[in-house]
């Protein structure tokens, strides 16, 4: 005979399993595996310099992003890996910009209905409602230079560069956080180096 | 009146101390056993190349969509951070998975490879989560990783 209170008990274990078996507070499956952009990824953030030392296309990068106005955070030579940051206005793109001013003037309207309707000032602080759009963001750079080979006297290296950012909204809450993928960007940084390459070389 | 501004005090220092108390508890706080945490994060490979090792932990971070921010050879750490991860449909919290990657010599012949992560203001504690990263790992060394003793 099954007591009444047990049959709740397989559907509660069912539920505290499935619950428990996300782990790692939610986190989905794929987290620290690699996706088909991934190599995709790679070319876009990778290019090959030769005749150089690891030395010299560090002083490069580090050149090409004081150029672009990060500040830099970290270096550590012996792995080839500088981190710089910067502290930038973000600007909300054309359609936050027209979804708040079509949200805000509309609940506006309806608010000062409701306020005249009711007599009451607090109703239209409850309606009336401007949605956040992006405000300021903090961006960074980290350029990571390996060693292509051991047979040229270590003068051939890969250098990888990857940007990130977190954009935050008008209520300072996080809005974003994501990778830049562009690939123009990745073009101009490279272009960048190149020319810092010579310039340096030039001790310019 | 006395006695009501004694009362006041007593339950201001109790609740400093309980403040006092919780930042205590997250501080050295551990989810489980040392040992069972070691294990689920931490693989031995059979190279003694640290640097070589570093580079390709920061290769893999890369590979995997993680910036690198913080990387030391001496100590031999490596810190990487990812973008925002969708785990929860409807939340509007936007958090990042953080990551140190520590590379250390297991006697003459070995490496072992610890990797840390945390999100959502947690450690990270599920174990595919850390497979998931030997595995990728693995692939870029060409190299068996074995489970730490």
């Amino acid at each position: 005979m099954i007591h009444k209170g047990n049959c709740l008990l397989p559907p509660v274990t069912v539920v505290v399993l499935f619950v428990t078996g996300c782990g790692g507070g939610g986190l989905p499956a794929h987290v620290l595996k690699l996706t088909p952009e991934s190599l995709q990824n790679r070319v876009l953030q990778t290019r090959k310099y030769e005749g150089i030392s690891e030395a010299d296309l560090l002083s490069a990068s580090t050149g090409v992003i004081q150029d672009l106005g990060f500040i830099i955070d970290e270096t550590e030579a012996n792995l080839g890996l500088i981190v710089g940051s910067k502290d930038r206005d973000a600007d909300p793109d054309a359609a936050q910009r027209a979804g708040q001013v079509l949200i805000g003037a509309t609940t506006f309207v309806v608010a000062v209905l409701a306020a005249v309707a009711s007599q009451d000032g607090d109703a239209f602080e409850d309606i009336f409602y401007v949605p956040a759009v992006d405000d300021y963001q903090k961006l960074w750079a980290s350029v990571v230079i390996r060693p292509a080979t051991s047979e040229d006297k270590g003068k051939t290296h890969f250098v990888r560069v990857t940007f990130q950012r977190i954009v935050w909204n008008t209520d300072d809450e996080v809005a974003r956080l994501q990778s830049l993928d562009e690939p123009e960007m990745y073009q101009k940084f490279f272009g960048l180096l190149s020319k810092s390459i010579l310039l340096e070389g030039q001790e310019i | 009146m006395k006695s009501t501004g004694k009362l006041a005090i007593a339950i201001g220092a109790l609740f400093v101390c309980s403040a006092c108390a919780s930042s205590k508890e997250h501080l050295l706080k551990m989810d489980e056993s040392q040992v069972e945490l070691r294990s689920m994060q931490t693989r031995a490979f059979d190279t003694t190349k640290k640097e070589s090792m570093l580079r390709t932990v920061i290769s893999t971070l890369q590979d995997l969509g993680y910036i690198v921010n913080e990387a030391n050879e001496v100590i031999g750490t490596v810190s990487a951070r990812t973008t925002d991860i969708k785990y929860e449909l409807f939340s509007k919290k936007k958090l990042p998975l953080l990551i140190t990657v520590t590379v250390r010599p297991k006697g003459e012949t070995q490496l072992l490879v610890r990797a840390n992560a945390q999100f959502d203001e947690k450690a990270v504690r599920n174990p595919l989560v850390y497979q998931n990263f030997f595995n990728v790992l693995e692939k870029s060394i060409f190299l068996t990783a074995h489970e730490a003793d």
